[in-house]
């Protein structure tokens, strides 16, 4: 059992890194990867909302959905607004500083499609509410690892030749699929688990 | 006169995409063709590359991948304008949400119920497409303020631009990274397919090579036409004003 959650951790951080090997949440990823610090706070800002997103998630289908599967995606997209909205709120009101910290990141994450893509991950592999919290911890932590990563080489490279035309996006697509490359490896652990 | 709505905060534009909307009146064939390419949504505006990236690994992936989006694109816009009258503005993203997420379930059922093995390959990235920026985007900046028919167009433009920004990200993973095109096989036994261009860093790759592509192209386009004003800067003024 124990040996399961580890595994599930792993495998959702980095052999299955959410950014770089399914291609979830590219949108922070490409936009706010300018700085290792607003990329630590992005990522501690979506690690909390997939936690409580993973919490949710398992209530609905215990609760609700296993009586209306068809209204699944609906269920979600609204769950997931309506609780951003709402950890928003609650944050704003017990504690401003953190709000502040957070700033435009926590609404912008309804529309992160990682958050999304969770929920439908746990759902389809029947995850319980620990197995599906450990996940959704995993999946944050390879965000904010492929946030960090991507953040810190743009700083250097910021300061690089690069020529005039590939300045910008095409750049980063090449950093990230350079990074995609580097966590193939970690496939290696699948085989040896 | 029409109230001025503030543009919703998506962050979606907000690595670097020419921002889009309807800043002076356009005719309807504008609408329908301004998205196929100079204002295609992945290529220039560099939307939903969530999808472009991870879906297609395979042209069959694509087109499908393509008709779902299109299909979902139309639908919504084409419900947002009928009822833009009825919607206040307060609850207008999470209105055009559900209608959204109500057509990517039809749009589930269907590619369930029709081709089963391009739907598993696919994953979540069909659900996915409620949070698809493209269709949001659009939503908020053009079928919300238009009359139905226009928005259909531009409806249609855009998924069909979206359709080729797929197709040509597909078509250069298959041929590259299988050595086939739809399955069939292009090269004979011989080929040793680049494997990595079907996977996930292949993806990357092919998007960076065709966003570099765009770039050299728009730039040679305007320096040919700053070379033109240049020599006849009578001409261009009067093409301008036409």
């Amino acid at each position: 059992m124990m040996g399961d959650l580890v595994w599930i951790f792993f495998s959702a951080m980095v052999v299955n890194n959410f950014t770089l090997m399914l291609f979830l949440g590219l949108c922070p990823f490409l936009g706010v990867s300018g700085r290792v610090e607003t990329a630590l706070r992005m990522g501690a800002a979506n690690i909390f909302v997939l936690t409580i997103t993973a919490v949710s998630v398992w209530a609905l289908n215990t609760f609700v959905l296993a009586y209306a599967p068809y209204l699944r995606l609906i269920a979600f997209i609204i769950v997931i607004a309506s609780l951003v909205q709402i950890v928003e709120m609650v944050i704003k009101k017990l504690s401003p500083v953190l709000f502040r910290q957070l700033g435009i990141f926590l609404p912008l994450i309804t529309t992160n499609c990682a958050i999304l893509g969770l929920a439908i991950f746990q759902t389809n592999r029947g995850y319980g509410l620990l197995e599906g919290l450990v996940f959704a911890i995993g999946a944050g932590a390879g965000l904010t690892l492929a946030l960090v990563l991507m953040a810190s080489i743009r700083e250097s490279v910021d300061l690089g030749d690069v020529p005039e035309i590939a300045k910008g996006t095409a750049l980063v697509l090449v950093i990230a699929g350079s990074l995609s490359l580097a966590f193939m490896g970690f496939a290696g652990l699948l085989s040896s688990a | 006169m029409k109230k001025e709505i503030a543009p919703a905060e998506l962050h979606c534009g907000a690595h670097g995409g020419a921002p889009v909307g309807p800043r002076r009146a356009t005719t309807p064939g504008e609408d329908l063709l301004r998205g196929l390419w100079r204002e295609n949504p992945v290529l220039v505006q560099l939307l939903g590359l969530c999808p472009t990236l991870a879906v297609t690994n395979s042209v069959a992936n694509s087109i499908v991948m393509g008709l779902a989006t299109f299909f979902v694109l139309l639908g919504s816009s084409f419900l947002v304008s009928s009822l833009k009258r009825f919607v206040p503005n307060a609850v207008r993203i999470s209105t055009y949400v559900l209608i959204i997420a109500t057509f990517v379930t039809v749009a589930e059922m269907v590619l369930q119920a029709l081709v089963p093995d391009i739907y598993r390959a696919l994953g979540p990235f069909v659900a996915l497409i409620i949070v698809n920026c493209i269709i949001l985007g659009r939503q908020e900046a053009f079928a919300s303020r238009q009359p139905v028919g226009r928005a259909v167009l531009d409806a249609a433009g855009m998924g069909g631009g979206f359709m080729i920004a797929l197709l040509l990200m597909g078509s250069i993973r298959e041929v590259l990274g299988s050595g086939s095109f739809l399955g069939v096989s292009l090269f004979g036994p011989g080929y040793e397919p680049w494997v990595i261009m079907v996977l996930p860093p292949g993806g990357f790759f092919t998007l960076a090579f065709i966003l570099l592509t765009v770039t050299w192209l728009k730039r040679r386009r305007a320096a040919g036409a700053s070379a033109r004003a240049m020599e006849r800067p009578d001409a261009v003024a009067a093409e301008r004003a036409a």
